[in-house]
Order: C-alpha cells, then sequence, then structure tokens
C-alpha cells in the first residue's frame, strides 16, 4: 500500500492528455504533419456535416430528430446574432455559426474519454480570438472609417475624465482578445486536468476510490454544461464586439 | 513501476509542464485549425445554413398560410351564420306574413258568413214573427167568435127572446177591446 501512494505522484500526469503527437510514427512535428490535432477536427468537421448536412437532408417541414438539433442550432446562434447585433450583423451569422459549431463540437469531443481536446489549447483559441478581433477592427475602421475610434472616446462623460477614460478603453479593447482565448482554453483545459487528477487518485486509492469516481462523475457533469456554457460565452462575445464595430457610438 | 517511470520520462522530455506553451506545436495546430475553419465555414455556408434557412422559411410559410386559410374559413362560417340568421328571419317574418293574411281572410269570410246568417235570421224572425201575429189574429178573432157564441147562449139562457145577435156582437167586441 505504501508503495501504491508512493507511485501516486508519478502515475498522475494530467497534462499528458494535452500533448500532440503525430499520428503516423514518431518525430519532429512540422506544421503540416497529421497529429491528434488533426484527427480531432476533423471529426469535429464530419460530425458537424453529419449533423448539419445529412441530418437536414429531409428538408422535412415536420423535422426529424437531427434536422430538429440543427434547426435548434441554428435559431439559437440566429437569435443570438440578431438580439445583439442586430439586422446588419446577421451578414455575418455564418461565420459565428462556423465558430460556435467548431467551439461546441471540439469541447463534447473532448468530453470523450480518451479523446484530445482541441480547444483546450491556447494555440487554437487564440487564432479564433485573434481572428474575432483582427476581423471585428478592420470591419469597424471599414465601415465607419475615423468614427469606429469614438468607441475609445465616450462622449458622455465629463470631458476632463473622457482621456483617462480612452486609455482605460483602449486597454480593455487590446485585452478583448486574450481574455477571449483564455477563457475559453482555461476552462476546458482545468476541467479535463481535474478529472485527470482524480482519475489518478482512483488508481492508487484501492476500494477508496469509489471517493474520486464520485467527484469523477460529478466534474463530469459540470464539463458538459461548461463545454456548452464556453461555447455560447465565446459567440455571444464575438456578437458582442462585432456590435462594437457595427455601432461604435457609446 | 518500469512502465511508470518510462511514462514520466516521456511526460519530462516531450512536454515540460503544459503541452499548451510548447511553442513548437504552435505551426501544426494554426495551420490544421485554419485549414478546418475554412473547410468547416463553406460547408455550413455553402450547404447546410441555406438549406436549413429554407426549410425554416418554408415551415414559417406553411404555417403562415394555414392561419390564413384558417383565418378565411372562420370568415366564411361568420357569413354563412349570418346568411342562416337572415334566412331565419326572413323567414319568420313572411311566417307572419302569411298568417296575419290567412287571419284577415278568415275574418273577412266570417264577417260575411256572420252578415248572411245575421240577416238570414232577420228574415226567419221576421215570417215567425207574422206567422205569429196570424195566429194570434185569427187566434183573437176566434176568441170572439166563441165569446159571441158563449154570450149569446148566456143571454138566450138568462133571458130568452131579448137581445138580438147584432146587439150581442157590439157588447162583446166593446168588452174585449176595454
Amino acid at each position: 500500500m505504501a508503495e501504491a501512494e508512493s507511485s501516486t505522484g508519478f502515475n498522475i500526469h494530467p497534462m499528458d492528455q494535452f500533448q500532440i503527437k503525430p499520428l503516423f510514427g514518431a518525430g519532429e512535428i512540422h506544421w503540416y504533419t497529421p497529429t491528434n490535432v488533426t484527427l480531432w477536427m476533423l471529426i469535429a468537421v464530419v460530425v458537424a456535416t453529419v449533423l448539419l448536412v445529412i441530418g437536414t437532408r429531409g428538408r422535412a417541414v415536420i423535422p426529424s430528430r437531427s434536422q430538429s438539433v440543427a434547426e435548434m442550432m441554428y435559431g439559437f446562434v440566429y437569435k443570438m446574432v440578431e438580439d445583439v447585433t442586430g439586422k446588419e450583423g446577421l451578414k455575418y451569422f455564418p461565420y459565428i455559426f462556423t465558430l460556435f459549431i467548431f467551439i461546441l463540437l471540439a469541447n463534447f469531443l473532448g468530453l470523450i474519454p480518451g479523446s484530445f481536446t482541441t480547444t483546450s489549447h491556447i494555440a487554437v483559441t487564440a487564432v479564433l480570438a485573434m481572428g474575432v478581433f483582427l476581423g471585428v477592427t478592420i470591419l469597424g475602421f471599414v465601415k465607419n472609417g475615423t468614427k469606429f475610434l469614438g468607441l475609445f472616446w465616450v462622449s458622455s462623460a465629463p470631458l476632463a475624465l473622457r482621456p483617462i477614460l480612452a486609455v482605460i478603453e483602449l486597454i480593455s479593447y487590446f485585452v478583448r482578445p486574450v481574455s477571449h482565448s483564455i477563457r475559453l482554453a482555461g476552462n476546458v483545459m482545468a476541467g479535463h486536468a481535474v478529472i485527470k487528477v482524480f482519475a489518478g487518485f482512483a488508481g492508487a486509492l484501492g476500494v477508496f476510490s469509489i471517493f474520486p469516481i464520485i467527484s469523477i462523475t460529478a466534474v463530469y457533469g459540470l464539463e458538459v454544461l461548461v463545454a456548452a456554457i464556453q461555447a455560447y460565452v465565446f459567440t455571444i462575445l464575438t456578437c458582442v464586439y462585432l456590435n462594437d464595430a457595427l455601432h461604435p457610438s457609446h | 513501476m518500469a512502465e511508470t517511470t518510462h511514462g514520466a520520462d516521456h511526460a519530462v522530455e516531450s512536454a515540460p509542464g503544459m503541452p499548451q506553451l510548447d511553442f513548437s506545436t504552435f505551426p501544426n495546430q494554426i495551420f490544421w485549425l485554419l485549414v478546418t475553419l475554412v473547410v468547416l465555414y463553406f460547408i455550413l455556408n455553402r450547404i447546410a445554413l441555406p438549406r436549413i434557412a429554407s426549410v425554416l422559411a418554408d415551415r414559417q410559410g406553411a404555417i403562415q398560410r394555414d392561419l390564413d386559410s384558417a383565418e378565411q374559413m372562420k370568415r366564411q362560417a361568420l357569413e354563412a351564420e349570418e346568411a342562416y340568421n337572415k334566412a331565419l328571419a326572413d323567414a319568420r317574418a313572411q311566417a307572419q306574413d302569411i298568417v296575419g293574411e290567412a287571419k284577415a281572410d278568415i275574418q273577412k269570410d266570417l264577417d260575411k258568413a256572420i252578415l248572411k246568417a245575421d240577416a238570414e235570421i232577420a228574415a226567419k224572425a221576421a215570417e215567425s214573427e207574422k206567422a205569429i201575429k196570424e195566429i194570434r189574429d185569427s187566434s183573437a178573432k176566434s176568441i170572439q167568435e166563441v165569446a159571441n157564441a158563449a154570450a149569446a147562449d148566456i143571454v138566450k139562457a138568462m133571458m130568452p127572446g131579448s137581445g138580438d145577435a147584432k146587439t150581442i156582437k157590439a157588447a162583446v167586441a166593446a168588452r174585449l177591446k176595454g
């Protein structure tokens, strides 16, 4: 028992699940190497296609189950974009929907035991967030010209406060992609790591492993929630940023 | 034990700390993410989203059509009810008219009949009166004759030879009148 306890420290590798490995053989990972990232992103695309393309192929007025799910997702994101950004934002709905579906599926696929969670990597979420940040910033300038800078000049505040507020607004604007990406990756990674830590305990505690197993179950339930909520949060923040770009006046 | 050590060694050599911060894998992840996003975007934007949008629009149209036709049917039902009520009222009025006419006709016939009956009754009454008068007259004459005879007999019996028939007759007539 003492030996098992001591080896517990070695057995728990909560971060191993996040390792990126080449799919075929070993060796250096080049930018084009097919890795487990490739595999699980491909699975996400396949699942999205099955759900949203094959699931809706009946085009039934009274939907089948899979068509109903696809319609609900469509309606959910469509309404979100419309509510937050107004009618003008609907032009960007396909991209926002792509983001939502990708993050949602990546999060949920990552909850399959033994799978790889692409959204747990800051490189992935940073690209997603930077894409939104750059796209929204460029769009803001293209749509509004220099008026877009009015976003930082709070005209409703007293004149003396405005420069200070402008600095704060500017900083918060540039922190957006950081918080946007780290929020998603951090949530997903932390949950998976916690589950893995409990799993390590379960392996070492013998009969008492029932407690870590209960904990794993509870945390897993929480993670299911987090998977959906983080996809929602990422999407709605994208909508909010897009709204700032379309309507920069405070 | 050997296996766990190997695992630990592996972890240490390939990922010191967080694999998330292993910058050597970043190009790989970014490349595959971009490929995934582009592919997913095209699948969704070209196939899935237009299809779902058209299905939703169709459904909305179907629902709207059904609601419209329901509205129209409701209107038709209301119209039919109105027409029915109107027909009923018309029929009632017509029946009332017919009843009134019939009543008037009957009244007219009745009046005519009553008039005729009255006339007949009057005629009969006059006839009867005439008959009664005749009877009375004849009976009065008979009474006079009987009285004359009786008076003559009485006079003859009381005072034979006195008084003639003419005097007696005058006396009886004066008596009957008085």
